[in-house]
């Protein structure tokens, strides 16, 4: 195996981290919107409202790690970029229709008319497109996991659903979408819980989902990898045989059971810590699984990768970046972290003068 | 695409004004003490808000869409343009932190941190914008690669950062955003205050964003020429295409208005002004200026389009700034605004017109150097992807977006510009006691 230390499976690794960091704060602001549909029961309001209350005042600033995802895709690894928004253009562009939708939807359901119906009609909206985007989102991971967009992209003469649809819709595909909405939905049951903070009737709310979402990720990590086996043997055989990828997998089993034993006995910070790790471990080895490749079954982080200024220049330009947003965020942590009333505002400040 | 990035240009144009607004309406607040700039900053920061997510989700879009539209343009420039996009990620990621401080720190920071996060939103807004007009600029003038067997090769970043496009686009993108922004703010107070000239509330709007309106919009056509002059020296042929310029010849007239017609290649019905355009463009009235029959047919970009786009944007722009200037004079005399309800209509007329010369100036730039993609290095036709059908996506996104504008727009109506129910006191400022969300004032003020 190539070492992972070049300036290329740099590049690569701190685009798994962004992945990463998007899939636990993005991923958990889509959660919330699918728990804002489920919302039941007779604390279904203050559910609803603890939900906009803990996406609010951050949900612009988790975009930006897709974008950087996306940003640093096309300018290191121009080639990968080509294909994937070439053979993925159907799925990517219900993803982000469910992105402009989502965004948009929950944006207006704050600042418009405080009225029920209103209000109903827009938190359809969003809750709806945050099931779309990460269905989307993870058919799409799924479909350069198997290597259907990889094979796509080298077909001489396909037809039409051969080479746009074929890709991302077989079994395993369509697993890898239904884990990534349990995972997410998992994610946000277990930071509403901590969210929640003393209000016990909320927390043991979103307890219950989040044990019922965890079964659901259990069911839907097993039923793909058993797909696996026919449909993207080649992940397979990289998260089961090769030498980093069965620790990484114990690691990710122990924190799973962690953070499930955690919920069921109601420690709740722990939880979250050990759902979190559980979350960031499948990402790395769905990285690790696919190394060198990064459009399987082919195309090599090596040979996708821009040319060496590029990515050094690409590198100083995020080490730059983080000499301005480290303060700037340790900024806004402390503004608000010395004032414990400061999210009290929120609501005050956000809806309208009517 | 060009849908989606229509659309984002304006999102992305009073992202880029409003902050500079609300940063100016709390300043004027410390410096005279009246509620009244405050309660303006307030409203205007979730004006920024709205936009800000609006202009998130769409530039999430654009930035996938890139890929969607042209994979060709991305495997061909990524390595080499790349680097304003990773950039403007993180001026917008400074902008949300601090947009985030600035909407919710009201009362927990002082009143000098709190114009100081407002100024810093404003300036990464500008600057996200500049980063992206910087990749613009290199596709006008590529710069930093040699081609060698038909990729680019001796990659050099920085250096195709700073193609000689780079200055002019900027400087006219970044004024038109203030000059579009404040000339809209501006012209829906003036409408108000025609109404009802004794409301202090629009009386305080409309002296802000003329502040910001009336230096960007005179500037406007003095960094139009510099613009254009660049372009003559650059892009020859899109030069050419803008003042309907068949054939090359030497002191060649300013053509006002008229239509080109390629058949015969003759710009009819225009307005002549003989040597004008070689002074323009080159500062001499005896100048050779290039025509279209220095370009092989096919590289024709569509003429009269581009020419007309260019008409619609120096006219509107000449209106903008002849306003501007009345306004000076009308300050100057130290005369009331409001009391003059002509200039008041002149800058009600003027709204739009910021937003319509800004659609024109783009189409301007881009059908302008049409067929290039990249100029003289990458055809349109060779970047953009085998994926048939694409009707589809682009009527679903067309009307998602004209969805999104209307209701952007009543938002932005409910939340900013209605006036606050406070019982009319002419001429004096007074706490807004009637409005139905008090408004706390900054700690320490
Ligand atoms: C408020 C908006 C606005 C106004 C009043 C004007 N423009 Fe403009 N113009 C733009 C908004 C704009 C723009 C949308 O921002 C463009 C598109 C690309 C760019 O960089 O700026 C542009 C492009 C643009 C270009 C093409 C640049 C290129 O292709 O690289 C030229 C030559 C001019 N403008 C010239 C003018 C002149 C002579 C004006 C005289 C009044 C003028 N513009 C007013
Ligand atoms: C950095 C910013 C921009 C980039 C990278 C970009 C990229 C491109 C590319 C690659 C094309 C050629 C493909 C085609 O013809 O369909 C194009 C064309 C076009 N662009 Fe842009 N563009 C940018 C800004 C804008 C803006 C802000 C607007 C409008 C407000 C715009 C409007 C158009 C239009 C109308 C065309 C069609 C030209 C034609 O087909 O004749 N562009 N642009
Ligand atoms: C030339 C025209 C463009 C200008 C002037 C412009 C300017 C801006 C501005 C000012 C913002 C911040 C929005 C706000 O604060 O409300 C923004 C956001 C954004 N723009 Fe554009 N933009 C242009 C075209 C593009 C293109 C072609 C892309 C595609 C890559 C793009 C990608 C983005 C993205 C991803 C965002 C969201 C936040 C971020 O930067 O990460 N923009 N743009």
């Amino acid at each position: 195996m190539e070492s992972l230390l070049t300036l290329p499976g740099v590049m690569a690794g701190i685009m798994l981290l962004a992945l990463n960091a998007y899939v636990l704060l993005g991923g958990a602001d889509y959660g919330g919107g699918m728990w804002d549909l489920f919302a039941r029961g007779p604390r279904r309001e203050q559910q609803r409202a603890l939900i906009a209350h803990a996406i609010g005042p951050i949900w612009e600033a988790n975009h930006v790690w897709l974008i950087l995802v996306v940003v640093l895709l096309f300018t290191c690894f121009p080639p990968a970029f080509a294909i994937v928004s070439t053979e993925l253009h159907i799925p990517l562009s219900v993803m982000l229709f469910g992105v402009v939708l989502r965004g948009s939807a929950f944006t207006f359901r704050t600042y418009d008319a405080q009225d029920d119906g209103v209000q109903r009609r827009w938190g359809l909206v969003f809750s709806l497109s945050s099931i779309l985007t990460p269905a989307a989102l993870g058919a799409c991971i799924g479909a350069i996991a198997s290597g259907g967009v990889g094979r796509a992209s080298t077909m001489t003469s396909a037809s039409f659903v051969e080479r746009f649809v074929a890709p991302w819709t077989n079994p395993f595909v369509l697993g890898v979408a239904a884990f990534t909405l349990a995972l997410f939905s998992f994610l946000a049951a277990v930071y509403l819980t901590v969210e929640a903070g003393d209000d016990v009737g909320l927390q043991r709310d979103f307890r219950r989902r989040a044990l019922v979402a965890g079964i659901a990720v259990f069911v839907c990590a097993f039923g793909t990898l058993a797909m696996a086996d026919v449909h993207a043997p080649r992940v397979m055989e990289g998260v089961m045989h090769s030498g980093v990828a069965l620790p990484l997998q114990l690691a990710t089993g122990v924190a799973a059971i962690l953070a499930f034993a955690a919920i069921l006995v109601r420690r709740y910070r722990l939880a979250r810590l050990a759902a979190g790790a559980q979350v960031s471990l499948i990402v790395c080895g769905w990285g690790m699984s696919q190394y060198p490749y990064l459009i399987p079954p082919s195309l090599t982080v090596h040979d996708a990768a821009a040319p060496a200024v590029t990515l050094r220049l690409t590198l100083i330009a995020l080490a730059a970046g983080a000499v301005i947003l480290v303060p700037s965020l340790a900024y806004l942590y402390r503004v608000f972290k010395a004032h414990p009333s400061a999210f009290d505002g929120l609501e005050e400040s956000t809806t309208g003068h009517g | 695409m060009a849908m989606s990035l229509a659309f984002h240009i304006i999102f992305a144009m009073v992202g880029i004004g409003m902050p500079l607004l609300m940063v100016l309406a709390e300043w004027r607040h410390q410096r005279t003490g009246d509620p009244v700039f405050l309660d303006l900053a307030r409203r205007w920061a979730k004006g920024t808000a709205i936009l800000f997510a609006v202009g998130a989700v769409s530039g999430t879009v654009l930035s996938l869409e890139l890929g969607l539209l042209w994979p060709g343009f991305m495997r061909f420039a990524g390595a080499i343009i790349g680097m304003p996009f990773s950039l403007e990620g993180f001026a917008f990621f400074t902008e949300a932190i601090f947009l985030g401080v600035y909407l919710y720190g009201w009362e927990r920071i002082s009143p000098r941190a709190h114009l100081w996060s407002g100024i810093l939103v404003a300036a990464s807004g500008a600057i996200s914008g500049i980063f992206v007009v910087i990749a613009n600029a290199w596709m006008n003038a590529p710069r930093g690669f040699v081609m060698r067997d038909g990729v680019p090769a001796d990659i050099d970043p920085l250096v195709a950062m700073t193609s000689p496009a780079v200055f002019p686009q900027t400087l006219h993108m970044t004024l038109a955003a203030y000059a579009a922004t404040g000339f809209a703010v501006a012209g829906i107070h003036a409408l108000m205050l025609r109404r009802d000239p004794g409301a202090t509330f629009h009386r305080r709007a409309l002296q802000i964003a003329l502040i910001m309106a009336v230096p960007a919009s005179l500037l406007q056509p003095i960094a139009g020429d510099i613009s254009a002059k660049t372009v003559a020296r650059l892009q020859p042929a899109k030069l050419a295409a803008m003042e309907g310029q068949f054939a090359t010849e030497r002191g060649a007239p300013l053509r006002i208005g008229g239509w080109p017609d390629e058949e015969t290649a003759t710009t009819r019905w225009s307005l002549e002004i003989p040597k004008a355009l070689s002074i323009l463009a080159f500062g001499d009235p005896n100048a050779e200026v290039q025509g279209l029959d220095r370009v092989s047919r096919e590289d024709w970009p569509p003429v009269a389009i581009v020419h007309i786009g260019f008409q619609v944007m120096v006219a509107l722009g000449t209106y903008m700034a002849l306003v501007a200037l009345w306004v000076v004079w009308v300050w100057r005399r130290r005369r009331a605004l409001e009391s003059d309800r002509l200039l008041l209509g002149a800058i009600v007329m003027g709204a739009p017109m910021g937003f319509i010369a800004t659609e024109a100036g783009w189409v301007v730039t881009e059908v302008g150097r049409q067929p290039w993609v990249v100029q003289g290095v990458l055809r349109t036709a060779d970047a953009v992807t085998p994926m048939p059908g694409l009707i589809v996506p682009f009527v679903l996104f067309t009307l998602l977006y004209v969805f999104l504008g209307v209701i952007v727009v009543y938002l932005l109506k409910r939340q900013i510009v209605s006036s606050p129910r406070e019982p009319r006191q002419p001429q004096r400022a007074r706490r807004t006691s009637g409005s139905p969300e008090p408004v706390p004032l900054p700690s320490g003020d």
